[in-house]
């Protein structure tokens, strides 16, 4: 454990010594909120609630987690500092669980500066704390899914630009695929005299869309918790599989 | 302290490192000599445990690479071949980071840090980001980093790689120095170094060990050694040839015979000494009436030998 401390410490100070962790912060500010006043029609809907702010966060995430995770693995191996770590007296997975923590921190540091939102709703009205609490979290795993999968990414490449475009798609693929106008296209559908609909329920499982809307919603299931932590176990999981092939 | 036994390394159908076999012990400095792609780096790569062998094994200090790396990882202090350094850390921060990630901390740590930084000569620079550095400090700190929890064992590729002539003076020195205490292997292309800091030498060539001795019993092996450099005039460059040919201890004569000179290599008989020879050819020279300008056994060069074994299979 204290080579992750050791790990994470590193990369979280260089996260802010670039302005790299600056940039990320306030672009994400000022995406959240812009798109959730002039979009998600936060003032017209006369309701303190956050689900329109918490609408677009996967959308955000699609290019907010690879922007943070890109330079994970990519810029060791372009460095050759690879080499370097990984000769020290340290298990890879504690290189993995340190890097990825210290972008997870810049994740959860980016969050809590929206917090004036949540006390803009509570000066507004009574919402249910319950709910955007249930928002957050939501939100807080869709971001670590993104990261987590870039990251399994950046370890293929020494290339960032290559690492950001993968990643980019893979979010929008797994988020496209819980968007509910995809989903009703396939419950109207049938192919071969086979109704679709399963396939929308499939789909919806396995989107990081679906679950972020329904925690959003305040629905806060153990299945979705359960998604969000295997997939990000698995991204884990994956990367040192990778770590591993790259140097046989 | 490094035992490395019947290492191979295939990347696909090509063989990188081919059964090699090599043993160092404390207070020895290896040179690891060969030409580019011979194999150096993957073999530095496999007895560091970045990259596992195909088959074969290495132990370190009693410690296998395989089986207990963190074990044998720690009493490794490794320079690899780019000096790779994280660029946007201090000098200072970085080697603190590697000094942490070596189990040093608090005080410790702070000492070890110092010590680094004053053993590479890298007080100027300490509050410095990497980034701004120029090569030779750049590579130094890189060898800090090494150096920085006292291995029992030093893996250097190419230390002297991109430095100036002062700088690879400080750091033959510094792998001079610690060879007294430390089983150090390094690797380079550039010869004299071997000569100046190695007490033994192995040569590898497509993966495999074409030669492994001291430097002096290395030069020996050169073609050449042995022979007597021969530089007369006096009467015509053929004459002289011919009588040269006639000596009693020569075998063989090579060289360029002018109208009035000869200059060339007389070879000596098998189990005939140079010395031997050389006094032949100076009796010689006084039957003769020939004004000697040059007479010396050649000591060999470890260029030659280098040459001789590394470009001959090279089809």
């Amino acid at each position: 454990m204290r080579n992750v401390w050791i790990v994470f410490k590193r990369e979280l100070i260089s996260y802010f010594t670039t302005p790299l962790a600056y940039v990320l912060i306030i672009i994400f500010c000022f995406l959240s909120l812009s798109l959730c006043l002039f979009f998600g029609g936060f003032i017209e809907r006369g309701d303190a609630s956050l689900s329109s702010f918490f609408y677009f966060h996967p959308w955000i995430y699609m290019i907010f987690g690879p922007a943070i995770g890109m330079r994970l693995w990519s810029e060791e191996h372009r460095m050759g500092t690879t080499e370097l770590l990984l000769t020290m007296p340290i298990s890879p997975w504690e290189a993995i669980l340190g890097k990825f923590l210290a972008a997870f921190t810049v994740l959860a540091v980016t969050l809590l500066s929206t917090i004036g939102m949540v006390f803009t709703v509570l000066s507004l009205g009574e919402p249910d704390v319950g709910v955007i609490f249930s928002g957050y979290l939501g939100s807080f795993l869709v971001g670590a899914s993104s990261i987590a999968i870039t990251c399994a990414v950046s370890a293929m490449t020494r290339n960032q630009i290559t690492c950001l475009l993968v990643s980019v798609t893979i979010c929008l693929v797994l988020t496209l695929i819980g968007f509910p106008p995809i989903s009703d296209l396939l419950r109207g559908s049938s192919f071969l005299g086979i109704k679709l609909g399963f396939l929308a329920d499939i789909c919806n499982g396995v989107s990081l869309f679906w679950h972020s809307t329904e925690m959003a919603r305040g629905l806060m299931r153990i299945q979705s918790l359960i998604y969000f932590i295997s997939l990000i176990g698995f991204c884990l999981f994956l990367t040192s599989v990778i770590i591993r092939s790259k140097r046989a | 302290m490094i035992e490395v036994k019947n290492l191979t390394k295939q990347f696909g159908p090509k063989v990188a490192v081919d059964n090699l076999s090599l043993s160092v012990r404390k207070g020895e400095v290896l040179g690891f000599l060969g030409p580019n792609g011979a194999g150096k780096s993957t073999t530095m790569r496999m007895i560091t445990g970045f990259l596992p062998p195909t088959s074969g094994g290495v132990t370190v200090g009693g410690d296998d690479m395989l089986e207990a790396p963190n074990l044998a990882k720690a009493r490794i202090g490794y320079l690899p071949e780019s000096a790779p350094l994280y660029l946007d850390m201090t000098v200072e921060g970085f080697l603190g980071f590697t000094a942490e990630l070596r189990g040093k901390s608090g005080s410790d740590k702070k000492a070890a840090v110092d010590r680094a930084i004053e053993t590479c000569f890298l007080q100027k620079v300490r509050r410095q980001a990497i980034d701004t550095l120029s090569k030779g400090y750049r590579h130094r700190t890189c060898l800090a980093q090494a150096i920085i929890h006292d291995p029992e064992v030093l893996i250097l590729d190419e230390p002297t790689d991109g430095l100036d002539p002062n700088q690879k003076d400080v750091v033959r020195n510094l792998i001079r120095e610690m060879g007294k205490t430390k089983a150090i292997i390094f690797s380079t292309h550039i010869l004299e170094e071997v000569e100046a800091c190695c007490s033994r030498a192995i040569i590898i060539d497509q993966g495999r060990i074409v030669a492994d001795g001291t430097p002096q019993d290395l030069r020996r092996r050169a073609s050449r050694a042995g022979a007597v450099h021969v530089a007369a005039s006096g009467l015509s460059g053929g004459a002289i040839e011919k009588e040269l040919a006639g000596l009693r201890h020569a075998a063989r004569v090579e060289g360029s015979a002018l109208a009035e000179s000869f200059s060339g290599i007389v070879w000596p008989k098998p189990n005939t000494g140079a010395g031997v020879l050389a006094a032949e050819i100076y009796q010689l020279a006084g039957a003769k009436n020939l004004v000697l300008s040059e007479l010396h056994e050649d000591q060999g060069r470890l260029d030659d030998m280098f040459r001789e074994l590394t470009s001959g299979n090279k089809s």
